[in-house]
């Protein structure tokens, strides 16, 4: 009896607490049940190269990580990938990366990737030496390019960017908007 | 109490006696529903002035091309400060603290609940938000990758980050403790008489939010903490690199996010159903359908969430899917809608200051919707998206929306808080200086988004720089016009004595206590009065 005044709504509180536990696990169980969705709808249209994580020993005493995104426009009938997902580097030295796209159709096509670097206030730190997005890339049909990155990150970065992602967008120069 | 309880009883019914303690401790160790009501208020209104003032710096570095002051991370950090701070500080705190001091008086309860969890719940807030605040001055500035979150961009955060994480992590535990309490509260402590279906629209729409509160904030909590060992513990939830998804995080989060924005807006339709009523001096129109159409608006939030990120790259079906849900959420809305116009119908309508803001909700927050629905057209969205046109939508749902119910709200109780009417002249005042130039500010953004200016950015293209002027020139006429609602409480007890009815058609039990409302209320359970407030 006292016990039950003294706590009139424990059965309601733990019910709710329960509802924010579950909640909880939803948040986490939604993790798996998106990799399912993703691979029954194709979802997000991964290819999922192996990461090659490049573990060199520097001889300076920054380490930089540079991230590599590489995305296709949702029109662009191309594979697009980056050889590596990241690499680490010191600043001041040159490195560099390769990306290979895939023209997915018979026809030629001319296309042109489009950069952007974050943090924002790395962008003018991050200087590429030569480009394949300085330039329009054509493809003959079905063509498989492996194209070239070359770049130095300035060891003027600021102190807290520790990380650096390089994104490419993969557009299609004369996409019309068709039904792919 | 019988006899036999007397002695362990006589702590508490001395202390009904003696009144609140004096000084600091009063507030700090309370456990009042009303001084907890009175605390949410006030932090509410300090974070809406602070969130207020990142409002002005934006629209100032937006008033004319080129970069003004700072840099643009720093802009970035501002628009990002700003939505976390009048969304979880400004918002959601001040329908808390409404809740707090209506929901014991609307259905005859004593206090919340649960007294000493409702303290814990709001000191953790000026915790978190010291937290939040605190990170301005990090190296690296504040966040500035959105109120999103989204990663990868929110990962490059400075030193700012795990405090960031930190922060939303107590806004969550405060807002779930409060919903736990509200609903426990309301479950467990009505009037005798008082069946669910005779419950206040107020406390009704209160009941839902709860509980999509207690549903969503653990998921942010679980999405947010997913950032946190990405960045630090090594896993890789939302890492390209390691084989995770940054499209994820939106799913997540937008799950979370969608139902947010109605835990938003739900306590707000409660605020407006309580007040036209009683200037219009009838009763409701369709009070049941109300509760209806609320339950429905919260069900549907929960399967809605991908019109958020219509861009990503979604399956044609999915695309379909989440347009068709998010437009059918219109309905139960429209029935809202059109139950508050037909409750105004042949009704003696009086425009005192509450009236007048409710009145504004109405018609702004329809605007707000069908931009919404605009939106919502997932072929449309595709131009829209990222645009000044999302902007004006969410200020029109959350300014002269929220913003505007909590003002009403204010403006409504506050004679049962004082004791005293305000000043009705400064009030209406406020309300028009508002409404005008709620308006000047974001109409014109409609016209800057359909013409393509992205948002959040510091500086734009000189075709957008007439229509961005006018915008920040409502900007600082709404943020002076936030001064005078100030100087109403300054004055709110200066006025004449509010008797206990305040308002001449005002129904429900707050109305049947005190002006002021006494520290202790319905110490005692009100038993066959519920009949008595309905109307004829």
């Amino acid at each position: 009896m006292s016990e039950s005044q003294k706590n009139p709504h424990r059965g309601l509180i733990f019910g709710l607490l329960a509802i924010v536990g579950g909640s909880f696990g939803f948040g986490y169980a939604l993790v798996p049940l998106y990799e399912v969705f993703c691979e029954i709808t194709g979802f997000g249209g991964r290819t999922n190269p192996e990461a090659v994580v490049v573990q060199e020993a520097p001889d300076l005493t920054r380490e930089i990580r540079i991230e590599f995104m590489t995305t296709v426009n949702s029109y662009a009938p191309f594979e697009f990938v980056a050889d590596r997902d990241s690499m680490t580097v010191n600043p001041g030295k040159m490195y560099f990366a390769t990306f290979t796209a895939t023209n997915m159709t018979d026809d030629g096509k001319i296309a042109q990737a489009v950069p952007s670097v974050a943090p924002m206030s790395a962008a003018e730190h991050f200087v590429k030496i030569e480009c394949f997005c300085f330039n329009n890339q054509e493809f003959a049909g079905n063509e498989e390019k492996a194209m070239p990155l070359q770049f130095i990150v300035d060891p003027d970065l600021p102190e807290y960017v520790d990380t650096i992602t390089l994104q490419y967008t993969f557009f299609d120069t004369e996409r019309v908007a068709s039904n792919n | 109490m019988t006899t036999t309880t007397v002695d362990s009883h006589t702590a508490d019914d001395a202390h009904e006696d003696h009144g609140p303690p004096k000084g600091i401790r009063r507030w700090l160790f309370s456990t009042n529903h009303k001084d907890i009501g009175t605390m949410y208020l006030i932090f509410s209104l300090t974070m809406f002035f602070i969130g207020g003032a990142m409002a002005m710096y934006i629209r100032a570095e937006l008033a004319i091309p080129g970069l003004q002051f700072r840099h643009p991370e720093f802009f970035n950090s501002m628009t990002t400060m700003h939505a976390l701070i009048m969304v979880f500080g400004a918002v959601m705190p001040a329908f808390v603290g409404l809740a707090n001091w209506m929901i014991p008086l609307q259905i005859g309860a004593p206090d919340m609940a649960l007294p000493r969890m409702n303290n814990w719940s709001f000191w953790i807030l000026p915790v978190a938000f010291g937290i939040l605040l605190s990170t301005l001055f990090m190296p690296g500035g504040a966040p500035a990758g959105g109120w999103t979150m989204y990663p990868p961009l929110i990962l490059q955060t400075g030193d700012a980050f795990p405090f960031l994480i930190f922060a939303v992590h107590l806004m969550g535990l405060s807002s779930i403790m409060g919903a736990i309490n509200v609903v426990v509260t309301i479950i467990n402590m009505r009037a005798p008489d008082m069946t669910l279906l005779k419950m206040p629209m107020f406390t009704w729409t209160w009941l839902i939010t709860a509980y999509l509160l207690i549903a969503v904030m653990p998921v942010l909590a679980g999405a947010v903490t997913m950032l946190l060992t990405d960045q630090f513990f090594g896993t890789s939830f939302f890492l390209a690199a390691g084989g995770g998804d940054p499209v994820m995080f939106q799913h997540i989060f937008w799950f979370f996010g969608h139902p947010e924005v109605y835990i938003m807006i739900l306590p707000a339709f409660g605020v407006v159903s309580e007040i036209i009523p009683t200037f219009s001096r009838k009763k409701l129109f369709g009070h049941d359908s109300m509760v209806y159409a609320a339950s429905s608006i919260a069900f549907l939030s929960f399967i809605v969430w991908a019109h958020h990120m219509f861009t990503v790259g979604m399956p044609l079906t999915g695309q379909l899917f989440f347009m068709f849900a998010t437009m059918l959420i219109a309905v139960p809305t429209g029935v809202k809608v059109f139950n508050w116009v037909a409750t105004m119908w042949r009704g003696a309508m009086t425009f005192e200051t509450p009236m007048l803001f409710s009145l504004a909700f109405v018609f702004l927050f329809t605007i707000g919707g069908f931009s919404g629905l605009m939106l919502a057209i997932a072929p449309a969205d595709v131009q829209y998206h990222d645009t000044y046109f999302v902007v004006a939508h969410f200020h029109y749902v959350l300014v002269p929306g929220s913003v505007f119910a909590i003002m009403a709200g204010a403006y409504y109780w506050l004679p049962k808080w004082t004791g005293y009417y305000y000043n009705e002249t400064l009030g209406k005042i406020h309300f028009w200086m508002s409404t005008i130039f709620v308006n000047v500010t974001f109409f014109p953004q409609h016209f800057l988004g359909l013409a393509g200016m992205p948002r959040r950015i510091p500086d734009y293209s000189v075709q957008f720089a007439d229509f961005n002027f006018i915008s920040s020139i409502g900007a600082f006429g709404f943020g002076l016009s936030q001064l005078i609602f100030v100087l109403v409480l300054l004055t709110a007890k200066k006025g004449v004595e509010a008797d206990d009815r305040v308002w001449e058609g005002a129904h429900g039990l707050e109305w049947t206590v005190p002006s002021p409302a006494p520290w202790h209320t319905f110490t005692t359970p009100p038993k066959n009065r519920i009949a008595a407030e309905a109307f004829e």
